[in-house]
C-alpha cells in the first residue's frame, strides 16, 4: 500500500440495505493513468466508482466498508469531510448534466465554491482549453449551457470538473449518452489529461476501454442463493494483455462476447 | 364528440364571461380616481365614492400575510424536499399541510379569533394577516415542494461533487432552478388570499379612514367591504360594493399577469 497511488482499496463492500451490491473488491489505482473498470450490467461498476468520492453516502440505506485509502489517508476516516473528498476527486457523469446557468457560470461555479473569485476569467479559460471546448465557445460564454450539442455540454461537465484542479477524475460511462464523434473527442480528451490526472473509467464498451485505458480491472455479476446479485472484481490487469490473454476465464468469456 | 366537447367548454365559459360581465358593467363606471383613493363614507346612505382605505388594507394585510407565509412555506418545502423524505415528522407534516388546504377559510379566521384576537382585545391588521398566512402556507408548501422535487438529482449530484455542501447545492442549484415554477405557485396564493373574506371577518374589524398601520387599529379590505356593502338596502352603498368587487378583479388579475412575466422572466434567465 504505497501512498504514491491515490487509491488503494481494500476488502470494500457496498450495501444497500441489506443487500450486498458489491463485495470484497481489493484494488490500487495507479496515478497518471486511465484505469478502467468494465463488467456486465449489474456487476457494481458505477457503484464502486461512487464510492472512490463518497457519492454512496447520499444514497439513502447505502452503507461501505472496507477501506478506501487515499494518497494513504482513509477516505471513510472518522474526521474526513466529504465535501473536502468531493473537492478533491471530480466527477462526470452518464448524461452530461450541465447547470442551466451560463457557460461561464457552469466552469466558474466549483472555483467560487472554494472562494477563489480573483482570476477566475483565466480559471475558466484554462478548464475549458484543457476540456477542449475553449475554441468551440469562447465568443458565446455567456450563452446557457443547455444550448450545447450532448457532446460539448460533456466536454462543459469535464471543464467543470476541471476547473477546482481535482487530482483524479471519476468517469461514470461518460460517452454513453454521446455519438461516435463526440465520443472520440473525449477520449482523445481524456488520453491528453491523463498526464496530470488520474483518471476512472466505468465503461459498458469494451472497445472504448481497450482504446483509452492503460489498466482494466473486470466486475462481474454473481447471483446469490436467494437471488441477489452482487458485483466482484474479479481480475486487475495491464488493457493490453487483459484483452490479449486474460488469466480468468470469466474474464476471457466476456471479452470475447460469450455473455454480458 | 367533438361538438359535445365544445359545448361543455361554453357552458364552462357562461359564468366565468357572465360573472366577469357584469362586474365590470356595474363596477367599471363607479370607479375613478376618488373612488380609489377618498375615504368610505359613514353612512351607508351616501352616494359616491370612495373605496381608499379598503384598498390600502388589501394592500397591507396580503403583503403582510405574504411576508409571514411565503418564507416558512418555501423552508418548510425546502425541508420536506431536501432534508425529510421519508422521515416521520416531514410525513407528519406533508399530510396535515394536504388537510390544511381544504379547511374551509373561516375556520382560519375563527382560529386567530381565539387564538389572538380574544387575548389581545384588539382588532388590527396583523391579525388578518395572520389568519390569511395560515390559509395561504399549506398552498405554498405543497406547490413549492412539487417544484422542488422536479429538480433532476443530476443536477444536485453535480454540484455536490465539485465538493459543495447540501445548503450551498440547495441555495445556489436547487432553489434557482426551482424559482420560476414556485414564484408561479406562490403568487398564485398571494393572489387568492388578496380576496379573500371569511377570514377576515373577526380579526380586522372595520375602519373608513385609510389605516396602513398593521399592528395598530382596525382595518378593512376589499373583501370585507363588499360583503357589508353588497348586503345594504342603499344604492350608493351598492354602487360601492360593485366598484369594490371590480376594482379587486383587477388587482387579482395584475398579480396574476405578473406572476406570469416574473416566472416567464426568471425561466428565461436560467436557460
Amino acid at each position: 500500500m504505497s501512498s504514491s497511488s491515490p487509491f488503494s482499496i481494500a476488502d470494500l463492500s457496498v450495501h444497500y440495505g441489506t443487500r450486498l451490491a458489491v463485495r470484497d473488491v481489493n484494488l490500487d489505482i495507479e496515478p497518471q493513468r486511465i484505469t478502467a473498470i468494465i463488467g456486465p450490467s449489474g456487476c457494481g461498476k458505477s457503484t464502486f466508482l461512487r464510492c472512490l468520492n463518497r457519492m454512496n453516502d447520499l444514497v439513502p440505506g447505502a452503507s461501505v466498508s472496507g477501506k478506501v485509502l487515499y494518497y494513504g489517508e482513509d477516505m471513510y476516516g472518522p474526521n474526513v469531510d466529504a465535501a473536502a473528498v468531493r473537492h478533491r476527486i471530480g466527477m462526470v457523469f452518464q448524461k452530461p448534466n450541465p447547470f442551466p446557468k451560463s457557460i461561464y457560470d457552469n466552469v466558474a461555479y466549483g472555483p467560487k465554491l472554494h472562494g477563489s473569485r480573483k482570476g477566475l476569467d483565466d480559471v475558466v479559460e484554462e478548464a475549458l482549453t484543457r476540456a477542449a471546448l475553449w475554441e468551440e465557445v469562447k465568443d458565446k460564454l455567456k450563452s446557457s449551457g443547455l444550448s450545447l450539442s450532448g457532446g460539448q455540454q460533456q466536454r462543459l461537465c469535464i471543464a467543470r470538473a476541471l476547473a477546482v484542479h481535482p487530482d483524479v477524475l471519476l468517469m461514470d460511462e461518460p460517452c454513453s449518452a454521446l455519438d461516435p464523434i463526440a465520443t472520440a473527442r473525449i477520449e482523445e480528451l481524456m488520453i491528453e489529461l491523463r498526464q496530470d490526472v488520474t483518471i476512472v473509467i466505468v465503461t459498458h464498451n469494451m472497445q472504448q476501454a481497450a482504446r483509452v485505458s492503460d489498466t482494466t480491472a473486470f466486475f462481474t455479476v454473481e447471483v446469490g442463493d436467494e437471488g441477489g446479485r452482487t458485483g466482484t472484481l474479479i481480475e486487475l490487469g495491464e488493457t493490453k494483455t487483459m484483452f490479449s490473454t486474460p488469466t480468468d476465464e470469466r474474464t476471457h468469456n466476456y471479452i470475447t462476447g460469450r455473455f454480458g | 364528440m367533438t361538438a359535445l366537447m365544445g359545448l361543455a367548454l361554453i357552458m364552462a365559459l357562461i359564468p366565468l364571461i357572465a360573472v366577469l360581465g357584469y362586474v365590470i358593467q356595474r363596477g367599471a363606471q363607479v370607479v375613478d380616481l376618488n373612488f380609489l383613493t377618498k375615504s368610505i363614507p359613514i353612512t351607508d346612505r351616501t352616494i359616491g365614492p370612495g373605496m381608499g382605505p379598503a384598498i390600502v388594507g388589501t394592500l397591507v394585510i396580503t403583503a403582510a400575510a405574504a411576508l409571514i407565509s411565503v418564507p416558512l412555506g418555501v423552508m418548510g418545502a425546502v425541508y420536506l424536499n431536501e432534508y425529510g423524505n421519508n422521515r416521520r415528522l416531514s410525513r407528519i407534516v406533508r399530510f396535515f399541510s394536504e388537510v390544511m388546504t381544504g379547511v374551509p377559510s373561516i375556520v382560519m379566521g375563527l382560529f386567530v379569533y381565539t387564538a389572538l384576537v380574544l387575548r389581545t382585545k384588539e382588532l388590527n391588521g396583523l391579525a388578518g394577516a395572520l389568519a390569511l398566512a395560515c390559509l395561504m402556507l399549506p398552498v405554498i408548501i405543497r406547490s413549492s415542494e412539487e417544484m422542488l422535487k422536479l429538480v433532476p438529482l443530476d443536477q444536485r449530484e453535480a454540484s455536490l461533487a465539485l465538493g459543495a455542501r447540501k445548503v450551498t447545492t440547495i441555495f445556489k442549484v436547487v432553489l434557482p432552478a426551482a424559482a420560476p415554477g414556485m414564484l408561479s405557485g406562490v403568487l398564485l396564493a398571494v393572489a387568492r388570499a388578496a380576496g379573500e373574506t371569511a377570514p377576515l371577518l373577526f380579526t380586522i374589524g372595520v375602519v373608513s379612514k385609510a389605516n396602513p398601520d398593521i399592528f395598530s387599529g382596525t382595518n378593512t379590505t376589499l373583501s370585507a367591504q363588499i360583503f357589508r356593502n353588497a348586503a345594504s338596502p342603499f344604492i350608493g352603498a351598492q354602487d360601492r360594493a360593485w366598484g369594490a368587487a371590480f376594482t379587486l378583479i383587477c388587482i387579482v388579475f395584475l398579480f396574476t399577469i405578473l406572476a406570469r412575466l416574473l416566472s416567464a422572466l426568471l425561466t428565461r434567465r436560467s436557460s
